[in-house]
């Protein structure tokens, strides 16, 4: 196991990973997605997750995030062991613990911003009101646009307001400036810090783009489904600083 | 094989489910068309061959007597071609394995070489050889009902004697396709026949030796047939004729052209119904398909292919579509067409009848389907390569909405995510759900018109006919008979009340128009028979005058106060000028009904009636039935209860066939129609329903989402569906006009409720196999790409 740094080691980890492996059969050739990847997730820290396009980021987050499962190796969420959950069990892993964000926000375009929060707080045990929900990513002004009214950025801010007004343990993020220019981008990266710092939500982000790095507490460098580095930042810049 | 020929049938393997279930619409469409036209046709085709090979008359004359050197003067009438005089009289068979006797007719066979006019055609045995007088034909059907073979004997009571006759042989004549007996509403093969016997041996038998008292004629091409009558009946009236009577009211061919104008009418309704609907909803369907292949056809364009090239691979998408569905059609639309057919040798005797398909019919069935899959499939196309290719690539914009007035009431705030879903997915397509909603109504309607005319035919069996017949046995006497003669029945075992009812049989006629009929006299105070109309309301008969069924006098153009001619077939044959008291709806036949005493006034008689309506203690009909067979004068003794189930066995057995089988067709083309609207809303819905279970919504929740729209679809279009069933069978029933009877319109609860049934069934099922696609839904290649 490498080097977690010190400002994680005082933390409780959530979410562990111990030799992952994730093989795809495409026809008759295997595709190592994941190579034997040990990884754990801190409790209210802001992870981000660099790396070039194939080398297995995303596959991971979706490994943790209880969307697909690992060909071998263990994925533990406290004392919960999700390597052998079955589809109603990770259904319900998701629905309790996770919030996701998304590169293309996936927002229900028939319903209302505020009703696409209010999808996942009907089905949630302790959720926050969807209009505090859409206060926290500044959209109180806006709780009766459909998707096709607002722009990218605000369908994206609606995406996390959605995943986030569950009260997840674990918010993991899949390249979510990836479909926006650089203002709006920066925009919903300070919402994101915004949500880690005052609602103490674990958050794992997944980027290309190396300055994104600079904001977060750790940064893990995967490649070629093996994680290549990992750098802990003494102090995190903020979004607003960031540049690329 | 160009690659766009590999794309075209590994797409076709991949859509396999949906491609099954949309030919199999077209298969279930074209089945319907083709099955019951093609039934239609082959009856029509062969009774043409029939009475044109067997040289069916085009007129009939029954007189009392004329000798034979009359025949030469009637061949000398302008326009007639051909002459055969013949006798022809009733008879009573007493057979050993019925209570009640049979009856029939006899008609002579010229001692040598076959009738000029209405041959015999032979199905087993021979013909009867000339100078054998104890040698009969009989009637196929009556044979084969009672087991009778050539070489058998049959007591005949031929002019109040008996005789044992030998059968030689079994046959069938164009002039007896619908052997029924006078007065009757269905054929009933064992107790009515036609026998076949030497001129000489009729005529002895008969005491007309040297005479006829029965003539046919067939007319030259071009002769007016009225022409020809008004001469013909000039001639008989001398010697008792009772009035010619054309091919067209024949009474045979009255029957088989009713029967068939019935079938025709069907034919040419629900299967063209059939047909359309299948047809409407393979353009939805495809069209819906091809919306889809949005990307995939900008894709192509991109790379070069020509729009022509483009529709031209959608074309042969569509028709090899069609094209198996056409395949499947023609194997079902035989199979159900020789059924029917089969069905039908049972009820309409041709010596040859078979199903044949007629290539016209299936050409237009197939036809039909294929240019509205075309016009369906082309018309998305179009719609797709008219965009630029960069712009077709991206799935169309994402969906606006907007929220309605509606949405902001309060009822809305209380439902849940998953319900706003549905409910704007509606309100922003209403044409598409509406046509969707159109598509599962119309598989509703067909099988409402599969079945609904089999419920008219129980509301005229159990609800109008024993309203109208209320006795438990009618006895006919050969003459009037006197209320003191009829009142003494009420002596006899098991009869609780004896009345009297009169069957004048009459011609009524107004200006030049007329129907041979009969007219019924009701005795004052009469319970057991009154004139009823179509809702089975007693019609109260004037004191004075005739009441005529409603169509009858629609056929004769009469109108209320004007008089009818009535002449009568009996007795001294008087011709009566009767005043039209008023019209009854009724479902049956063409009638005057009038009151017995006003009746007995015109015919200057006191007091007959021709027919006893008994009402009786059931335990000892055989008792009552023993004593009534004995009685001198007696004719016919028919208990209601067998008539009734006569005829619901003839009428039921066709049409609960019929219903089956439309029943079967609608439930595939209702599942063919949910499952590809269920299919292509899984396809514009999947990323939406994959994000839902990303947020961690379960299987179940997410199947409420996808499969509540289609279980709104359905709840929707059932009672339009109904309604539209309704309206079919109004519009078939509008065409079945037959005089022989007028069915109303009644769908059953329990139609509605069948038809309700197969499509919530077929819905059932549609979304059982849609959930199985909805559990394998990929979660993450779906969030990968952009909207």
């Amino acid at each position: 196991m490498q080097d977690e740094g010190d400002a994680a080691t005082t933390r409780e980890v959530v979410l562990a990973a111990r030799g992952v492996t994730k093989i795809y059969r495409m026809g008759e050739v295997d595709v190592h997605a994941l190579r034997g990847v040990d990884i754990d997730l801190y409790e209210g820290e802001l992870l981000v997750l660099l790396g070039a396009s194939g080398s297995g980021k995303s596959t991971l987050l979706n490994i943790l995030g209880g969307l697909d499962t690992p060909t071998s190796g263990h994925v533990r969420y406290g004392d919960w062991e999700l390597t052998h959950a079955d589809e109603a069990e990770l259904t319900n892993y998701r629905r309790k613990h996770v919030g996701f964000v998304f590169q293309f926000y996936n927002l229900i375009a028939s319903l209302t911003a505020q009703e696409n929060v209010a999808l996942v707080t009907e089905i949630s045990e302790d959720p926050m009101d969807p209009t505090d929900a859409l206060g926290l990513v500044d959209l109180g002004g806006r709780l009766n646009h459909f998707p096709s009214q607002l722009s990218g950025g605000e369908q994206q801010r609606v995406a996390i307001a959605r995943a986030i007004a569950k009260r997840p343990d674990v918010l993991l993020c899949d390249e979510p400036t990836g479909a926006l220019d650089f203002r709006t981008g920066v925009a919903v990266l300070s919402v994101l810090d915004q949500i880690n710092r005052e609602l103490g939500t674990t958050t794992a982000v997944i980027t290309h783009n190396a300055p994104v790095g600079r904001m977060a507490d750790r940064i893990i460098t995967l490649s070629d489904g093996s994680i290549q580095n990992v750098e802990t930042n003494a102090t995190k810049a903020k979004p607003s600083e960031l540049r690329w | 094989m160009s690659p766009l020929h590999k794309k075209l049938f590994r797409d076709l393997s991949s859509m396999r489910g949906q491609v099954l279930t949309i030919a199999l619409v077209v298969a279930a469409g074209i089945a319907a068309f083709v099955g019951v036209r093609c039934t239609y046709l082959s009856l029509l085709e062969s009774k043409e061959a029939y009475y044109e090979r067997y040289r069916f008359a085009d007129v009939f004359a029954h007189l009392e007597r004329a000798p034979d050197t009359v025949g030469e003067e009637l061949l000398a009438i302008d326009g007639v071609a051909r002459v055969q005089t013949r006798i022809v009289d009733a008879v009573r068979l007493p057979m050993e394995d019925m209570l009640e006797p049979a009856t029939g007719q006899i008609v002579s066979l010229p001692e040598h070489g076959e009738p000029v006019l209405n041959a015999v055609h032979i199905k087993s045995g021979r013909m009867v050889e000339a100078g054998r007088s104890d040698e009969v034909v009989v009637l196929e059907a009556f044979a084969e009902a009672h087991g009778l073979e050539p070489g058998d004997h049959l007591p005949v009571v031929m002019n109040g004697k008996l005789r044992r006759l030998r059968i030689v042989g079994t046959g069938m004549s164009p002039e007896f396709v619908f052997a029924m007996p006078p007065g009757e509403m269905a054929p009933d093969s064992a107790r009515y026949t036609i026998l076949w016997m030497s001129h000489d041996a009729v005529a002895a038998a008969f005491d007309l030796s040297g005479a006829f008292n029965d003539v046919t004629l067939k007319l030259e091409p071009g002769a007016s047939e009225s022409d020809v009558m008004t001469r013909l009946d000039a001639v008989l009236e001398r010697w008792g004729g009772a009035g010619s009577v054309p091919r067209s009211h024949q009474l045979s061919n009255y029957g088989l052209e009713q029967e068939m104008g019935g079938l025709r009418s069907m034919a040419n309704t629900a299967p063209a119904i059939f047909l359309f609907v299948a047809a409407f909803l393979l353009n939805v369907v495809l069209s819906r398909l091809i919306a889809l292949s949005r990307p995939e056809i900008a894709a192509l364009k991109a790379l070069g292919y020509a729009d022509r090239r483009i529709g031209l691979y959608y074309l042969e998408l569509v028709s090899l579509i069609v094209l198996m569905g056409a395949l499947l059609g023609l194997a079902f639309g035989n199979l159900i067409g020789g059924a029917f057919t089969q069905m039908y040798t049972q009820y309409f005797r041709f010596p040859d009848l078979r199903f044949r398909l007629d290539n016209g019919v299936y050409g237009v069935a197939v036809a039909v389907s294929l240019i509205s899959g075309v016009v369906g499939a082309l018309g998305a196309v179009r719609r797709v390569v008219r965009l630029p290719p960069a712009e077709a690539m991206r799935p169309p914009p994402p969906a606006d909405y907007r929220r309605s007035f509606f949405e902001r009431s309060a009822l809305f705030a209380m439902l849940g995510q998953a319900t706003r879903m549905i409910l704007r997915e509606v309100r922003r397509r209403p044409l598409r759900f509406s046509v969707s909603v159109l598509g599962i109504a119309l598989s509703v309607g067909i099988v409402v018109v599969g079945r609904f005319f089999a419920d008219s035919m129980n509301y005229l069996i159990d609800e109008y006919m024993q309203s109208a017949w209320r006795e438990d046995v009618a006895v006919g006497f050969l003459e009037p008979v006197s209320m003191r003669e009829l009142h003494s029945l009420e002596g006899e075992p098991g009869v609780f009340r004896a009345e009297p009812f009169r069957i004048v049989p009459a011609r009524i006629s107004f200006g030049p128009r007329h129907r041979d009929s009969a007219v019924m006299g009701y005795s004052a105070g009469s319970v057991l028979r009154q004139p009823i109309d179509r809702d089975t309301n007693v019609v109260p008969l004037p004191a004075e005058g005739i009441l005529l069924t409603r169509k009858l006098g629609e056929v004769l153009g009469v109108s209320i106060g004007e008089r009818v001619r009535v002449e009568v077939h009996e007795g001294d044959r008087p011709t009566l000028a009767i005043p039209v008291a008023g019209f009854v709806s009724e479902l049956a036949g063409l009638q005057g009904h009038m009151r017995l005493g006003a009746l007995d006034r015109l015919l200057h008689e006191q007091d007959t009636a021709s027919m006893a309506l008994l009402s009786i203690d059931p335990a000892r009909y055989d008792e009552l039935l023993r004593r009534l067979q004995d009685m001198p004068g007696v004719v016919s003794i028919n208990r209601k209860a067998v008539t009734v189930e006569r005829f619901r066995r003839q009428s039921g057995e066709m049409n609960h066939i019929f219903a089956a089988v439309l029943a079967f067709f609608a439930a595939i083309i209702a599942i063919g129609v949910v499952y590809n609207n269920a299919r292509i809303s899984l396809s514009m819905r999947s990323r939406d329903l994959a994000s839902l279970r990303v947020l961690g919504f379960t299987r179940a929740e997410i199947s409420r989402v996808l499969l509540g729209e289609l279980a709104l679809q359905v709840v929707c279009a059932i009672p339009i569906g109904l309604w539209i069933g309704r309206k079919m069978g109004e519009g078939i029933m509008s065409f079945y006009d037959a005089e022989m009877y007028r069915l109303p319109v009644i769908v059953s609860g329990s139609t509605y409720a069948f038809a309700t049934l197969v499509v919530t069934a077929a819905a059932l099922v549609s979304a059982l196999m849609v959930r199985q696609k909805l559990d394998h839904l990929d979660l993450i290649g779906v969030l990968k790409t952009r909207e």
